[in-house]
């Protein structure tokens, strides 16, 4: 299980940031169906990055599902995500045929350019550190993907340039 | 006839820089007009050599490999303009001996027949391809349900997720249940890491799943269909929902399909949200009603009671690709393949240190030594082939001396290890077994529901052994004590994650003993990947004494002088490894 995640602190700070009307025509798709949860979940998360508990008041409050149902569920996959990300999510694959040819070296390089940890977000919310199971394109491994951008046949200092570069691009 | 250029657009080719190639031979063609048709298709299983350009005039096929942006350029030039096709670049042609022609003719294709050859966004595509002919032939010949399920028992076929349950025996089971309402499930999950045959299938071919559903639907009366789908493949996503609705225009979809009054069935695409549990079917089908994915007890099996407390059938991605083939070709011309007991063929996904990673599909009973060096090429660098993980973290890894075991079943089971859904991950001398088993532990710790204690709890128990082994502070009787938590996880966990969870370490432990024994006993690591059982020295020939080691090292357990060989203070050293990957002249030993 990953307990590491049950610990949802600091989430307020973000939550004034977030405007609960966006979310009336995901509850009007969904409001009432069956098996609805996963969905009402993965729109808001697309709405806002992440899911603020006051998202999570105003679908239980709308729906009728229950805040703990919610919450169960959200913590147990791992795509739903309790505390703000960065504006890039940088998904390195640890996957067998990642971890084998050395993955590992990937992120702990990234981690020591970004100062942050494994599934953290910089200070600037820039990034986010993030490890996955599989991306599915083990032939090119090691493998990070940035957005929809897959990066492959990577080294440590490789990928240290590739993230230094979209930050680059984007400030220019 | 007009010559065709195709362009492989699947994940892999996309990450290959497959787009940039695309657009510049459409850019290329439209500023000088050149006449040849420009296509699409997915992947072709060569991802080796991605990105890839197949050429196809009257002299023949011509398929060019690592097609960057400048090689296409000089392809078009060449080949299109001069009729002189670039020899070195090509990797396969059915005119001459090319690099990797016995690569594509050691294979059978029946489940990726169409991938590679066509455009996936294209049911027309699909159809000149003998696309529905199946589902056609049973409506013209009014083959009855029972002869479908026949033809699918006598075919021998097993389902192609890794359980090996007889898919006909599934389909039988459902149809005996009588209910208004039933369902079909594809189990799109593919969680497994270092595994992609459904994904590539998916993408290179969603309406051959499609088809293989609808006929399943046909055969136990179901009337909703449901694709569980990984959210990480976005690509097989959005290809799958072309295909939908591309079926409902052609009326395979929808209302009354196939000219059949009253028969309505339709399949909708469930996301999923990223638990490798919800592989399990019974977990799947709580997901798809919006629950936490944990299992539950069977029987009740979903056969009887399913989606919605309905009759449902559930098969993987593979094993829907081969039901229309089947149908169309006849169980016998399915069963002549593979073994006694497995029957047809295997999609295995190649990938770690092995020289051509990508996807083959041969037929069971080849052994594994001929799949990793006839059709793999054998081990990446020149290395010493060491062992062949296969099934995941449910299975196991077998080591050289036993690859001359055949792809089926029971042979692959017997070995402590399973067939599992395909993925084929290669080791060489430099993998460390008891890393690799420290590594798909700590993936079904993570990924374990919580709901059954042994599964919970047993897979962190083993896991801080493991940690502990790997950190320098094994101790005597680690071993028996792994041997005992992973037979105990096994004989009481609920489902199949919690049952297969210990046999990567069961397996390594049994083959790979020594192993284990170097890392407790010697406080040593033979593949030398576990840092805190390696000595950092340097080279004091190959150190060119430029600092960059000593000015990196966090415990400053370097000293030395500019132009003069460093020295690692072996009291101080942290063995963090960061001088060994800054040192640019391999002056770092490792010991």
């Amino acid at each position: 299980m990953r307990i590491t995640r049950l610990n949802p602190k600091k989430t307020e700070n973000a939550e004034e940031l977030v405007d609960l009307r966006l979310l009336e025509p995901l509850i009007e798709k969904n409001k009432g169906k069956k098996g609805n949860l996963i969905p009402l979940l993965q729109g808001a998360q697309d709405l806002f990055g992440f899911i603020p508990r006051p998202v999570f008041e105003k679908i239980s409050a709308e729906c009728g599902i229950p805040l703990s149902d919610m919450f169960g569920v959200a913590t147990f996959y791992a795509q739903f995500r309790l505390k703000p990300v960065g504006r890039h999510i940088i998904k390195v694959c640890h996957g067998t045929a990642c971890h084998v040819q050395n993955a590992k070296e990937i992120t702990e390089a990234i981690e020591e350019m970004l100062k942050v940890k494994d599934g953290e977000t910089t200070e600037d919310r820039f990034y986010t550190l993030e490890s996955v199971a599989c991306l599915g394109c083990c032939s090119l491994a090691p493998v990070m993907m940035i957005g929809d951008q897959t990066y492959g046949k990577l080294t440590g200092n490789e990928a240290v340039k590739i993230i230094k570069n979209i930050k680059l691009a984007e400030s220019n | 006839m007009m010559t065709t250029v195709t362009v492989g657009l699947g994940s892999c080719g996309i990450a290959a820089g497959a787009h940039k190639t695309f657009e510049k031979i459409k850019a290329l063609k439209e500023k000088e007009n050149l006449a040849f048709e420009l296509h699409k298709t997915s992947c072709i299983g060569m991802c080796y050599r991605e990105p890839l350009v197949e050429i196809r005039d009257e002299t023949g096929t011509y398929l060019y490999g690592d097609v960057s942006e400048d090689r296409a350029v000089e392809v078009i030039e060449k080949h299109i303009n001069q009729n002189d096709p670039i020899r070195d670049y090509i990797v396969y042609t059915d005119l001459f001996d090319a690099d990797e022609n016995d690569f594509i003719e050691s294979q059978v294709k029946i489940v990726l027949r169409n991938c590679g050859y066509m455009d996936p966004e294209s049911i027309s595509d699909y159809e000149e391809r003998h696309g529905y002919t199946a589902m056609k032939k049973i409506v013209m010949d009014k083959i009855s349900r029972e002869d479908i399920i026949k033809t699918i028992l006598d075919s021998g076929l097993r389902g192609r997720g890794g359980g090996g349950f007889s898919t006909g025996m599934k389909w039988k089971f459902a149809n005996a249940n009588k209910s208004e309402q039933k369902y079909v499930i594809c189990n799109a999950d593919e969680g497994d890491p270092g595994a992609f045959m459904d994904r590539s299938v998916l993408e290179g071919d969603p309406h051959s799943v499609l088809e293989g559903m609808i006929i399943a639907a046909y055969a136990i009366e179901a009337t909703g269909g449901v694709i569980y789908c990984r959210a990480e493949y976005p690509l097989a996503i959005k290809r799958l929902n072309i295909a939908i609705s591309q079926a409902h225009e052609k009326g395979y979809l929808g209302k009354d399909i196939f000219g059949i009054r009253g028969w309505d069935f339709d399949i909708y695409i469930k996301e999923g949200a990223g638990a490798f549990v919800c592989g399990e079917e019974t977990a799947l089908i709580a997901s798809i009603e919006g629950e936490r994915g944990m299992p539950r007890k069977r029987p009740p099996f979903p056969a009887a009671s399913g989606l919605w407390k309905k009759p449902t059938n559930i098969n993987n991605v593979e094993t829907y690709a081969n039901v229309p083939w089947i149908i169309l070709n006849g169980a016998p011309a399915y069963a002549k393949y593979g073994t006694e007991k497995s029957k047809g063929t295997k999609v295995f996904a190649l990938a770690g240190k092995i020289r051509r990673s990508g996807l083959v599909e041969v037929p069971m009973g080849m052994t594994i030594r001929d799949v990793i060096f006839k059709l793999g090429g054998g081990i990446k660098n020149n290395k010493r082939f060491k062992a062949v993980q296969l099934g995941g973290p449910s299975g196991g890894c077998i080591p050289e001396y036993l690859s001359d075991t055949i792809v089926d079943y029971d042979s692959v089971n017997a070995t402590g290890a399973i067939m599992g859904s395909g993925g084929m991950v290669v080791m060489d001398e430099t993998t460390c077994m008891v890393d690799v088993a420290k590594f798909f532990l700590d993936f079904t710790r993570k990924e374990s529901c919580g709901k059954c204690t042994f599964c919970r709890m047993g897979t962190m128990r083993m896991l801080e052994i493991l940690e502990r082994i790997t950190n320098a502070q094994g101790r005597e009787g680690d071993i028996e004590k792994l041997e005992e938590l992973a037979y105990q996880i096994k004989d009481n966990s609920l489902c199949g994650l919690g049952q297969t969870a210990p046999n990567p370490v069961l397996t390594t432990i049994k083959y790979f003993r020594d192993e284990y024994e170097a890392h407790i006993f010697h406080k040593k690591c033979p593949a030398r990947v576990c840092r805190p059982l390696l000595t950092y020295t340097v080279d004091q020939e190959k150190c060119t004494g430029c600092l960059v080691c000593l000015k990196n090292c966090p415990s400053k357990a370097i000293t030395g002088e500019r132009k003069k060989p460093h020295f690692i203070s072996q009291e101080l050293c942290t063995k963090c490894g960061v001088c060994f990957s800054k040192c640019k002249f391999e002056s770092i030993v490792l010991t």
